[in-house]
């Protein structure tokens, strides 16, 4: 009887070294051969590779852990959901089907969520680019504007003329809170009197009606105590606010900022290690509510996190193309979804399953992606047994960025696929073609091939 | 000269190249391809032997031969 077969392998033994690659690195690997119950193979065969997919149950179920973890602490809690991290529609939906408002931050956003039938005042208006007729609608449909610059507060007093109403807004803050790089381009800064200013102006003014307070310290915050110093400066900030000029505020917007069980490629532990369960951010951040807000006084907290409500619910499908031997010794695979795809490879180190179980030791490979571009690679240094042609790898947590941030560039954007949570199986953004590509350019006929 | 005669191998598929010191390790496919190697056989005779051995297609094989042939050279042991 003949034996099973692995592919030949060999490694160099090297002694007295430091195992940067964490316990039994030659065996241990993982494998992945269904989503949400849902076999590998059944969802290429079907959709083809690369695929995205989506997990409606995982989304359903992050969302309403994160809920909890702040509506059992405080009494007004709304959830908005930060479209730029993820806006195909059905992925917006369920945001909303579950409570969330829209947080949008361009012209493109904004007529998504109100083509989606999101009405206006269930719309955050954030960012520092709101042309005047967009800026003039969300007025007029009583969006949560938030200011983000001196122009664009003359533009809403200005729009306010035009509407013959006051226009309620709130103002985008920034501030010192331990973070680096100190989020300082977006809104006012706190700390130098810029924002008191703006207030002052509006006042001045007396046609804009200042009900909230907004910020957004920046990006996979490892630290909540950051939070909790930027809830105790807002709340201060609101009582001068509500003390001189005599506008309340209603709400206090924390953005979002929150991490995902990513890995970052700076972190030298797994994320188990660095990062701290949402649960304590929501432990911090309501314990300096209660601690500066006066007794009874209990403003809406709206929180904006995106990627630690998505990400883990995204995976990417791939398949090996064809591997070779690199001069140093690595295994090199590619497979064939890249960076095109996969816009947060370039500070991410992903996790990587195997659709199957192979045989043999573990060697050090690299994974690139189908471009015809040295800098597309998904991994540049993993562990993994001998890859047949044609073997899948999936590629996870994708969730949050990539489907926004994606390239339509060399390859085209492959299907993405949401497993909703009875198991059905719907496409909610088909594979490109070239109609997609072709469609907006124009050839002057001087130019055409004869 | 054939560096592979230099190699000492064991059944178990212990390496070690007394030139250099340095010691590797081999799977059973492996040391079927570095005896066959060491005893200045063909890759078509060390293929024919591994898909008579093991549950191999031939194209797979001479395949994946030729990746092993590659990675010896990138430890300079070809």
């Amino acid at each position: 009887m003949k034996k099973s077969y692995e592919k030949p392998i060999i490694l160099k033994l090297q002694t007295g070294f430091m195992n940067k690659y964490g316990s039994t690195p030659y065996y241990s690997r993982k494998t992945r051969s269904e989503i949400d119950g849902v076999p590998i193979d059944t969802l290429v065969t079907k959709f083809g590779s690369p695929l995205m997919v989506f997990s409606e149950s995982s989304i359903r179920r992050t969302y309403n852990e994160v809920f909890r973890a702040f509506s059992t602490r405080y009494p007004s809690v709304t959830f908005g959901w930060s479209y730029k991290t993820n806006y195909l529609k059905a992925i917006c939906s369920i945001f909303h089907q579950e409570g969330a408002l829209a947080e949008v931050v361009s012209e493109m956003e904004y007529e998504k969520a109100r083509k989606l039938g999101i009405p206006g005042k269930n719309i955050i208006f954030n960012g520092p680019h709101k042309p005047f007729e967009i800026l003039k609608r969300a007025a007029s449909e009583n969006s949560m504007i938030h200011i983000d610059h001196f122009d664009e507060l003359m533009e809403l007093e200005q729009i306010s003329q035009q509407l013959h109403k006051p226009v309620k807004v709130g103002l985008r803050l920034n501030m010192e809170t331990g973070i680096h790089p100190q989020w300082s381009r977006f809104g006012f800064n706190l700390d130098t009197g810029q924002a008191l200013d703006a207030v002052k102006r509006m006042k001045h003014g007396g046609k804009l009606i200042l009900n909230g307070l907004h910020c957004h310290l920046g990006t996979f915050i490892l630290d909540p105590q950051a939070y909790a110093e930027a809830i105790k400066k807002m709340v201060a900030f609101a009582y001068e606010i509500e003390t001189h000029f005599g506008f309340k505020m209603e709400y206090l917007d924390i953005g979002g900022g929150f991490p995902s069980q990513n890995k970052l490629k700076s972190s030298y532990l797994p994320p188990e290690l660095t990062i701290l369960p949402l649960d304590e951010y929501a432990a911090k951040i309501t314990n300096a509510l209660y601690e500066n807000l006066r007794p009874g006084d209990y403003p809406r907290l709206i929180i904006e996190t995106g990627r630690a409500l998505v990400d883990e619910s995204g995976y990417m499908i791939t398949t090996v193309i064809t591997s070779k031997r690199l001069p140093d010794g690595r295994k090199a695979y590619v497979v064939d979804g890249g960076i095109n795809l996969l816009f947060t490879s370039f500070w991410y180190k992903f996790n990587l399953e195997i659709d199957r179980e192979v045989p043999g030791v573990n060697e050090p490979a690299v994974v690139y992606g189908p471009l015809c571009m040295n800098i597309d690679a998904i991994d540049e240094g993993t562990l993994l047994p001998s890859l047949p042609r044609g073997a899948r790898l999936i590629v996870s947590p994708i969730g949050a960025y990539n489907v926004t941030q994606w390239m339509q560039f060399i390859e085209y954007r492959p299907n993405v696929v949401l497993i909703g949570q009875q198991g059905e199986l719907d496409i909610i953004r088909e594979r490109e073609d070239l109609t997609d590509i072709d469609r907006r350019e124009k050839l002057p006929p001087r130019l055409a091939y004869k | 000269m054939n560096r592979l005669t230099q190699l000492a191998l064991s059944d178990e598929g212990f390496v070690f190249d007394p030139l250099t010191g340095e010691s590797f390790t081999v799977n059973p496919t492996g040391l079927t391809i570095l005896r066959g190697l060491k005893a200045d056989r063909s890759l078509e005779s060390i293929g024919r032997e591994i898909s008579d051995q093991f549950e191999a297609l031939p194209e797979e094989t001479e395949r994946d031969i030729t990746d092993f042939i590659h990675h010896l050279r990138t430890y300079h042991l070809l």
